[in-house]
């Protein structure tokens, strides 16, 4: 671990001025201080009590400004100094005037307090503002072998909470001691005045406090160090349980994760309790001293007074003034253990944001770093280990000139893949060199890199946001120029971050590097992600993002219109005899019976829990209209046939049998239930319960999937006035949670998909689905919604880590940030290594087609893709086995 | 049509004629009805197959592919099931089978169809006394085509 900044160094480097002008005004408020304290006693004194006006026209004069010093101080000193004789006033204008004086005194007081404050509290978060800063800035100079090592979780808990009491703390570093010792050291000064003895003991109570309570604090400082390690650790495992969290449960280990968890608390548990018990042994020792010292007043002083050493005054004076000791030496103590706390926290902090050959500062910052010129790449006898000493690679001499595309092919293990991460620069390599044109690859600035090469590899990392924004992630390298509209950060701003160390970059700034595309118009922007999509074989998944979606139409009503178009025209299409078995679709006159029948009662799509199809038997509104409608009859004997025929038919399964989740009507563990509440609809007859909890079984009904039959024209009659009935009484209250079906609207709570069918796909009509999704495709080509579907499919979020999507998708997405850029190398290592070898051979077609005449280096898996590069060249045993650029000759070879 | 009207017409199928009513109704309710237009495609010889069909109404013209075309083998009409050899077999299909007129069916899925195999041993035996009829036919058929080439001196 590289050294660092001591705690005072850091906070003097940064904040001296800041400090000493808070210092200064502290100091100039003192004496203001003690004048709105004396000010009071002359109040009373003066003119309520009447001292000084013992005629009716005497006057005291007012803003006097004399000092006096004892005769004791040296002549120059002392005596009586007048420097304003002051203005005589009268008893009652002096009391208004006193009290005015008292209340301008205090508002003033309160003003520097409240200055102070401010400034103080600025100054910390300014620090820490900086501090925080520096450590992120750190974590993205952290060398890659380091980062490696890192848990996530400790480091946030680090930078978000170890910090945060230096950012209090740093107010109050030089101040509050100068001044807590001031008020000491006063009350020190006086107490000597008044007599050497009592002074000499008093001042040796305090020394012996302020050494044996720090020396008695210096376990619990290092109890308190080991706690904040526990609680980062703990960070660190409730992070690791999280991201573990699937792999955890299917090796079945919740219980050991269970024990480790519980293990460490109860550390965290007896290091707290210990750190508790010793805090307060030293609190009340440190009591007990204070206290001391007026036992000793009383008794040596005492004994001084009757032995006639010291007049009976002296010593109440002395006494009086031991008063204001306490306090500030206490508070002193005090400040100081906070002083090595923080410390400790900061040292800690830094120790862990200190490692070893960081990139520099310079290298980075720099965005505006000239693009360089790439040339050939020259890998000179480089040879290449892994962190346990394997060698990887074996003095490798290679040239790669601009504009080829190159299979790298070769046994798994062999070196491919590891000339392939040599790339990224995240991997150190031992000896040899690799040069672009002049200059050193692995000294490059990193936004130079960053322009001018892409990786993927086989696993990507994306940011939980949508689409668009992780394809064009990899173009955020600088900020663009920004029109003034746009630049929302204000100079205040730009100031504030100088002053903190924090760059001048504006986050709200458009980063985008538009010349890739040559263009800002979002069309060509868009084309060109479609491009994309298309060559990477995302476009159909983005489709079906969509359709899954739903839109907001209040945000998007062009688009809620022209679905409204497509559903038409489907219906339109549907119409044809041929496609009318596909759909049946939600008329508000007939049965749907492709649909359960909450559905058919509710006519609607819900987003509220509660309009859930499965929820609506606890919904008051659906039970009244039941109750109306003398619906619930027919739905306890309906629910009788299905408890009947689910008895009948899953008595005897296995309670694990699939077809319990699958025909979900009665869970395995129910089923005795339901046998007895048979037996009793035949005997003694049903009960309350009995009934509700039958004639909630048909809710989930769909006649075309269970065809049990129910369904007769007599109920179907009263299920569509039920639906009637539920619409035209729903309360005022649940209107805007249902959004009932209208051939003519855009259903806000359906999904897109949902929105065009505005029906059921048929159960039982072979390859409906298919042919459904085909026809909609069609109808969505002619309508020429095209730009509209992938612009709502590219707002797709991808989640934390980009979980959302599936490992393919992630691939290929990876693979469509990396094309994006346009780069003037490209490597692909491994990166879809998850797809099948028909879809692989597409996209290494697709990919080498838009990359004509640029470089691309592929590692491949399977050797048959690598004819269709200019060059294959061989790892083996981390050596260059071969390397054929000609064409005809790898062709023989193969 | 109901689940009941279904069980009686899997009764008129000889594989389940032996097997009772609760299981046939079992069978029934768990598995898809499904509805062919005349010439849609129930599987193309060669896919992995994932289902068996039992065909309720209509008929279905089973064909294979040969070097000249393909030509149809085999008609097969209702009460009966196509698509098992290929659940049984773990084989790619071995012929194309597509809908001569409209067409219903009950499709059994392969886990379904394997389950009502344990469960139900009588079924297991008609499915392997209908597997020796198949297998006697195409032994008499082998036998009948030698001869014929022996006849005419092929071979």
């Amino acid at each position: 671990m590289a050294n660092h900044q001591t705690l005072y160094q850091y906070i003097w480097k940064h904040s001296r001025r800041e400090q000493l002008v808070i210092l200064a005004i502290a100091l100039i408020a003192q004496p203001f201080y003690f004048l709105t304290l004396s000010l009071p006693k002359l109040i009373i004194n003066g003119p309520i009590n009447g001292s000084g006006f013992t005629q009716q026209n005497d006057t005291q004069s007012f803003l006097r400004f004399v000092l006096e010093f004892p005769e004791s101080f040296p002549s120059w000193l002392a005596g009586r100094w007048v420097f304003f004789e002051g203005i005589a006033l009268e008893r009652l204008p002096y009391l208004l005037a006193l009290s005015f004086a008292f209340l301008a005194l205090v508002g003033f007081n309160g003003f520097l307090k409240f200055l102070v404050n401010t400034l103080k509290g600025r100054l910390g978060e300014r620090l820490l503002r900086r501090l925080r800063f520096e450590l992120i800035d750190r974590v993205l100079r952290f060398p890659p072998a380091h980062v490696r090592k890192i848990k996530q979780a400790e480091i946030a808990s680090m930078v978000k909470d170890e910090v945060e009491p230096l950012g209090g703390f740093t107010g109050d570093s030089i101040v509050w001691p100068v001044f807590l010792a001031g008020q000491a050291l006063t009350a020190m000064a006086f107490i000597v005045a008044q007599s050497f003895w009592l002074g000499f003991v008093s001042g040796a109570i305090v020394l012996v406090q302020a050494l044996v309570i720090p020396r008695l604090r210096k376990p619990i400082l290092k109890l308190g160090k080991l706690r904040q390690l526990q609680a980062r650790e703990l960070a660190g495992r409730v992070g690791e349980i999280v991201d573990g969290n699937a792999d955890i449960r299917i090796q079945g280990t919740s219980n050991w994760e269970r024990a480790d968890i519980a293990g460490r608390l109860a550390k965290i548990f007896d290091i707290r309790f210990e750190l508790y018990q010793r805090k307060y042994f030293v609190k009340s020792l440190n009591n007990f001293i204070a206290q001391l010292t007026p036992f000793i007043f009383y008794t040596v002083g005492g004994y001084f007074v009757i032995t006639g050493q010291l007049d009976v005054g002296q010593l109440v004076a002395v006494i009086i003034a031991y008063k204001d000791l306490p306090g500030p030496i206490k508070e002193l103590i005090d400040w100081d253990l906070q002083r090595q706390d923080v410390e400790i926290k900061y040292n800690q902090v830094m120790d862990q944001f200190h490692p070893e050959g960081m990139v520099a500062e310079e290298a980075e910052m720099n965005v505006n770093a000239d693009r360089i010129d790439f040339g050939a790449f020259e890998f000179k006898n480089v040879t290449m280990v892994d962190d346990s000493g394997f060698v990887l690679l074996d003095d490798i001499d290679l040239s790669l000139p601009l504009g080829q595309s190159v299979a790298i092919i070769g046994a798994a293990g062999g070196g491919k893949e590891a000339f392939g991460q040599l790339f990224t620069r995240q991997f150190a390599f031992k000896s040899g060199s690799i040069k672009v044109g002049q200059l050193e690859f692995f000294s490059l600035n990193e936004s130079a890199t960053g322009r001018q090469i892409a990786y993927v590899g086989p696993e990507s990392y994306f940011f939980p946001k949508d689409l668009k924004e992780n394809i064009l992630y990899g173009l955020k390298i600088s900020p663009q120029i920004v029109s003034d509209a746009n630049g929302t950060v204000s100079a205040r701003q730009m100031r504030e971050a100088a002053r903190t160390g924090n760059p001048p970059f504006d986050s709200s700034a458009d980063w985008i590097d538009y010349s890739v595309f040559g263009s800002t118009e979002p069309r060509v922007i868009l084309d060109r992600i479609v491009d994309i999509l298309a060559i990477v074989g995302l476009e159909t998944d983005v489709y079906q993002f969509v359709l899954q979606s739903r839109l907001d139409p209040t945000l998007n009503e062009t688009a809620s219109k022209r679905i409204v178009e497509a559903r038409l025209a489907l219906h339109k299409k549907l119409e044809d005899e041929r496609f009318s078995p596909l759909v049946e679709r939600f008329d508000e006159q007939t049965f749907n019976r492709n649909a359960s029948i909450a559905e058919n009662i509710m006519f609607g799509a819900s987003t509220d829990p509660k309009f859930q199809p499965q929820n609506l038997p606890h919904l008051p509104h659906f039970q009244r209209v039941v109750a109306e409608e003398g619906l619930e009859q027919h739905l306890v004997s309906m629910g009788q046939s299905i408890a009947e025929t689910m008895v009948e038919l899953f008595a005897e399964l296995p309670a694990d049998h699939p077809f319990f989740d699958e025909f979900g009507f009665i869970p395995s563990n129910e089923l005795s239930h339901f046998q007895q509440v048979i037996k009793r609809a035949k005997s003694s007859g049903l009960t309350y319960a009995d009934r509700s909890q039958l004639s909630s079984l048909p809710l989930k009904y769909i006649d075309a999937r269970h065809r049990l039959g129910l369904i007769t024209p007599e109920i179907q009659e009263k299920l569509l006035s039920a639906r009637k009935t539920f619409a035209e009484t729903l309360p005022d209250s649940s209107k805007s949670s249902i959004a009932f079906y209208n051939e003519e609207k855009y259903n806000t709570a359906a999904s897109i998909l949902d929105n065009i069918l505005l029906g059921r796909v048929s159960y039982g009509v072979a390859q409906a689905q298919e042919q459904v999704n085909v026809l909609i495709r069609e109808i969505l080509d002619q309508l020429d919604v095209r730009d509209l579907i992938i612009e709502a499919g590219l707002s797709f979020n991808c989640g934390a880590g980009g979980k959302r999507l599936s490992t393919i998708q992630r691939q290929k997405l990876g693979l469509a940030r990396a094309l994006i850029k346009e780069p003037h190398l490209l490597i692909i290592n491994g990166a879809l290594a998850n797809l099948d070898d028909s879809q692989k051979t597409q996209i290494v077609d697709r990919v080498l087609k838009h990359r004509l005449a640029r470089s691309t280096l592929w590692v491949l898996t399977k050797i048959d893709l690598a004819d269709r590069f200019d060059r294959a060249i061989t790892f083996d045993h981390g050596r260059l086995t071969s390397d054929f650029s000609d064409k005809a000759v790898h062709e023989a070879a193969q | 049509m109901s689940i009941n009207a279904e069980v009686d017409l899997l009764r008129k199928i000889p594989l389940f004629k032996n097997i009772d009513t609760a299981k046939l109704k079992l069978l029934a309710f768990t598995s898809e009805r499904l509805t062919f237009a005349k010439g849609a495609v129930l599987f193309q010889e060669g896919e992995r197959g994932d289902s068996a069909y039992l065909i309720l109404t209509g008929k279905v013209d089973v064909s294979v592919s040969t070097p000249n075309g393909s030509i149809i083998i085999a008609n097969i009409s209702q009460h009966n099931i196509v698509g098992e050899m290929a659940l049984l077999g773990d084989m790619p299909r071995t012929a194309t089978v597509i809908a001569s007129e409209p067409l219903e069916t009950l499709r059994i899925k392969k886990d379904q169809f394997f389950q009502m195999l344990r469960d139900l041993p009588q079924m297991t035996l008609e499915i392997m006394r209908e597997l020796a009829v198949r297998l006697n036919n195409a032994n008499k058929e082998l036998t009948a085509a030698h001869t014929k080439l022996r006849d005419a001196g092929i071979i």
